[in-house]
């Protein structure tokens, strides 16, 4: 009992401090040695005691997304699990997806700190859906760090302190003695004991409670160091295995005939026995693809097949003779959406000095001093956002086996349990005779937070009574699939020139409705009473206010979020941000108008109004090591943005090239258009864990905001979008990535841990739709640029629903297509 | 049902299967070879990416009857045993720089940047920013700085 701590002190010293703190868990009854510690045993806590500043800042700087997933993590006692194998190995089974992320390789490396194992000894695999966990088995919103952190760290402290234990009885040595390193126990006169020789001594017969101190963060060997991912390896030899590469071969290739209009209904099949006799066809039924289990919703639906390959599903599809009936938004295209959006809009309320101003329901505001302003003047812009598609490169795929009394699913869900109930809840089936299997997943980006695959694919193992694997045509992805929700966002700011500061900064946000019933919407609900403002907002307001947020001293700022529509009426979600990828470049350009009227240089203006120190710091950073104001050639200009969120700060320079040179170049089958040549992004995400993964992350962001100022949009018309594959919804290319990045990841700042896979779009797009601005003497008000720019490509069919592959692939490679054009927005 | 034989990897195989299947399938589904990704089927995203006889193609548009019996199919996971080594120096070079975040795109990825310095030096010349930015393989996860930077260093042991 040499390990045991003399004293229970439950750590009391403040969030991010980095005392002594001893944690609890448990030594579990196994073969070998095996801890387990429940997640929420964290001493971090929401940061609600905050005393609040004057004035009122706005919600999300007190308590933010991130704060609310961490206190929704919290009550969930229940555990997770480190094993030391035989071989000195330790095993961990992790309740999260990875879907690039590099999650995976994080909870290795925190695993190796703590046992002082090499990160290549520790395995981690993804945890199949634990009922139990409640809330805490989501992956999303860059939350895995923030919650993870320090449960996987004690599970780990309490491994090797239990090593000790063992390696003391079998020396007669005092723990106090003994010290580990490289995977094994070390004497002080040097001999020494491999983890493989104690995993079964320190094994347990009978599970106990037992107290656990952290190394404290100067004394970090690999935590801060980089680490490649531990898939690396599977990932450039093709053996890494994806849902639909698992080894089944009665779970034949399906594929879902889609309707031509979003959320239509299948009225009849007319053909049936034609296709149900196609070569290698084995099954075509009739089934739902509500996105829920019950079919109260839309009552959309789809015709299933079910064959020998994934080829012979395309040609049955493409077969298929479906009369369709009509969806929710028949009729809609991107003009009748941004007319309802218009209509939608709140009236600005913040006291205003034009007379044009017809502030309806005013709230109260301080405006003391305002009579030393002098004149105030104003400005006022509406930016529009188009739809942008959420889809990864590996489109929604499930693997399903429907039995009589369970049931088996694969999957790369983010939100495994909640996956579970829902198919659990469609079949009928208890909970404990659904089986989910988290796989790998081949991108995420917010798709996956919902139970599109697994439902559609285990109605159609239960209707067919054989396993299936399912996958979406790309087409569907884009027309069937989740959208990040057009919307408007209208500013007003006012500033008073004689006083050289910004008044006032209204923002009224109205958007098309966002889908966060199934995840967010239960924890919200769960936490609407912890949370320090009104709780009588709907989700989504809470969403909005949780993540939106001004990080400049702006005066009076406020912020609000109209919807028009329900829930469901389009199929939304998010697009690895939430609001913020929207909100927040509209701001930053705003910022840089001020900036102008102000006389001010856009990065100093930025410096002298920000309210937090690290985001001062991170803009030094890029102020410094980005070459800000450097000489540039006309049609070449740098933009700025700053970004708060997800625990974080982090700015961005962006240098857009908008010369008739780079927007006209000719690359064959490319959109070119301007071009982003250089990007300089700092960023502090408080502990760094893995500097490698995090600067992968930030690069992955900036992609996304590239594609999201210049060309990645969905077009609506006439109730569906145009979109059928990549090349028509133009995400980021070789083409148009930038050719130089440079990505600061800032020393550690504190022990308190930030997200990093949503966080660098936001700012990214802010910080290149500024430049695009300042090259091309335009303000862009309508996102993507391109957007309006006309239809670059071959609208593919709506009936058949899918395109037939090509047969020229042995002619053409790699274009099969001369140049669809240049984009040239600026012209 | 029609039989088409052809090398895969180095392997002789034969299969039954309708000849309009396009070549994708027939290594996915009946071959089980799994490297070579779906991400479109319509010869855009280029996960696909394989080699024929050395050359890349992209075989989610190939139907299996133009592959004949002296053709010789290539996927990621054959592309070490065409220098002779356990892991061809452009996948060396993905691990080195840790390219891959989902990964998914990468096995496209890394044939196609294969077979486009293949092409660059039977001209006589050193990669170049343009060369790569002429790449059509598509990466949601936005992987493109890396894999530029991988596709120079592979290129130099090549
Ligand atoms: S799947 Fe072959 S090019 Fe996309
Ligand atoms: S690494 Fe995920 S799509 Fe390229």
């Amino acid at each position: 009992m040499a390990a045991r701590h003399s004293s229970v002190e439950q750590g009391t010293t403040t969030p991010g401090g980095i005392g002594r703190r001893r944690f609890l868990g448990y030594l579990i009854a196994a073969p070998t040695l095996a801890v387990a510690v429940p997640i929420g045993a964290s001493v971090l806590g929401p940061a609600a005691a905050r005393a609040l500043p004057t004035p009122v800042p706005e919600p999300a700087e007190i308590f933010d997304l991130s704060d609310l997933i961490l206190t929704s993590t919290q009550p969930t006692a229940n555990l997770i699990t480190v094993v030391v194998n035989e071989d000195g190995t330790v095993s961990f089974s992790m309740p999260r997806a990875e879907s690039g992320q590099g999650i995976t390789t994080m909870a290795a490396m925190l695993i190796a700190e703590e046992m002082d194992v090499r990160v290549e000894d520790v395995t981690v695999t993804l945890a199949d859906a634990r009922p139990e966990l409640i809330f805490n088995q989501q992956t999303q919103a860059s939350s895995t760090a923030i919650t993870m952190y320090e449960p996987i760290r004690v599970a780990a402290a309490l491994a090797r302190g239990r090593l000790l234990e063992a390696a003391a009885i079998k020396l007669g040595e005092e723990v106090r003695n003994l010290r580990t390193d490289a995977g094994k126990v070390i004497t002080k006169s040097g001999s020494n004991i491999p983890f493989a020789d104690l995993a079964v001594d320190a094994a347990n017969v009978a599970t106990r409670q037992v107290l656990a101190e952290l190394r404290p963060q100067d004394q970090f060997k690999i935590i801060g160091t980089e680490v490649r991912r531990d898939d690396v390896v599977a990932a450039v030899t093709g053996r890494k295995t994806y849902t639909t590469d698992i080894d089944f071969p009665e779970a034949l290739p399906t594929m879902v005939a889609r309707p031509p209009m979003i959320q239509g209904t299948v009225e009849s099949v007319n053909n049936l026995d034609e296709v149900r006799n196609m070569p290698g066809i084995t099954d075509v039924v009739t089934i739902s693809t509500d996105a829920a289990p019950d079919f109260s919703h839309s009552g959309q639906s789809g015709v299933a097949v079910r064959g020998r390959t994934f080829g012979q599903c395309i040609a049955a599809v493409r077969a298929l003779d479906i009369t369709w009936s009509g969806g929710t938004v028949d009729g809609a295209s991107d003009e009748s959406v941004l007319q309802q959006l218009r209509a939608a809009q709140a009236p600005f309320s913040v006291p205003s000095p034009s007379p044009l101003d017809e502030a309806a329901g005013q709230i109260p505001l301080v405006t003391e001093g305002l009579g030393e302003l002098g004149l105030i003047e104003a400005i006022e812009e509406e930016f529009v956002f188009y739809w942008r598609s959420n889809s990864a490169m590996e489109p929604n795929v499930a693997v399903a086996d429907v039995r009589d009394d369970s049931a088996e699913v694969w999957t790369p869900t983010q939100v495994p349990i909640w996956t579970q109930q829902q198919v659990a809840e469609e079949l009928g089936l208890p909970l404990s005779q659904v089986t989910v299997h988290v796989m790998r997943g081949g991108g995420a980006f917010g798709r996956r937070l919902f139970n599109d695959a697994p439902l559609e694919a285990v109605r159609i193992s239960k209707q067919t009574g054989k396993p299936v694997r399912l996958m979406w045509h790309r087409t569907d992805e884009c027309r069937a699939g989740r959208v990040h929700p057009m919307c408007t966002s209208r500013i007003r700011a006012t500033y008073s020139k004689s006083a050289g500061q910004v008044v006032s900064f209204e923002q009224r946000h109205t958007s098309v409705a966002t889908d966060y019933t199934e995840v967010f919407g239960e924890m919200l609900l769960a936490n609407v009473a912890r949370l320090p403002f009104t709780n009588e907002l709907a989700v989504a307001q809470s969403v909005f206010l949780l993540t939106a947020a001004v990080p400049y001293d702006f005066g009076a700022v406020v912020l609000g979020l109209n919807e028009i529509g329900a829930f469901d009426t389009f199929n939304t979600g998010s697009v690895r941000n939430l609001y913020n990828m929207d909100v927040r470049p509209a701001q930053e350009l705003m910022v840089d108008r001020l900036a102008a009227k102000l006389g001010k240089d856009r990065l100093d203006f930025r410096l002298e109004t920000l309210e937090s120190g690290r985001a001062r710091k991170v803009l030094e950073t890029v102020r410094d090591q980005g070459g800000w104001g450097r000489s540039l050639p006309d049609g070449v200009a740098q933009g700025v943005a700053v970004h708060e969120e997800y625990k974080g700060a982090m700015a961005v320079i962006a240098e857009v090239d908008t010369r008739p040179a780079t927007v006209n170049r000719q690359i064959p089958g490319a959109t070119t258009g301007p071009r982003v040549t250089k990007v300089t992004l700092a960023v502090d995400v408080g502990l760094p864990i893995n500097p490698l993964g995090l600067r992968a992350q930030m690069q992955g962001g900036i992609m996304t905001g590239i594609a999201h100022v210049f060309t990645a949009s969905l077009h609506l018309r006439d109730g569906n979008f145009l979109e059928g594959s990549w090349d028509d919804y133009r995400y980021t290319r070789h083409w148009n990535a930038p050719p130089e990045i440079n990505v600061i990841v800032l020393p550690p700042n504190g022990e308190r841990i930030g997200g990093a896979g949503e966080f660098p779009v936001a700012a990214s797009t802010a910080a290149v739709a500024c430049a695009y601005a300042a090259a091309s003497g335009t303000m862009p008000t309508s996102f993507p640029i391109g957007h309006n720019e006309g239809i670059p490509f071959d609208v593919k069919t709506f009936q058949p629903p899918i395109p037939a592959s090509p047969t020229n692939g042995l002619e053409f490679y790699p274009a099969p297509k001369a140049a669809t054009g240049t984009f040239n927005p600026a012209q | 049902m029609p039989e088409h034989t052809f090398k895969v990897n180095g392997r002789q195989v034969t299969v039954d299967i309708e000849d309009d299947v396009r070549l994708l399938w027939v290594l996915r589904d009946v071959l089980d070879i799994r490297g070579p990704k779906y991400g479109c089927g319509i010869n855009v995203c280029k996960a696909c990416t394989s080699f024929i006889n050395g050359k890349a193609f992209n075989p989610c548009s190939v139907p299996v009857s133009q592959i004949g019996p002296d053709d010789e199919i290539t996927t990621i996971e054959g592309l070490p045993d065409t220098v002779g080594r356990d892991l061809h120096p452009m996948q060396e070079a993905w691990i080195d720089r840790d390219v891959p975040q989902c990964g998914y795109c990468q096995p496209g990825q890394i044939m196609a940047a294969v077979d486009l310095v293949n092409k660059v030096k039977a001209e006589g010349r050193t990669i170049t920013d343009d060369d790569i930015s002429g790449i059509r393989n598509m990466c949601a996860c936005g992987t493109y700085y890396r894999i530029r930077e991988a596709i120079k260093q592979g290129a130099e042991n090549m």
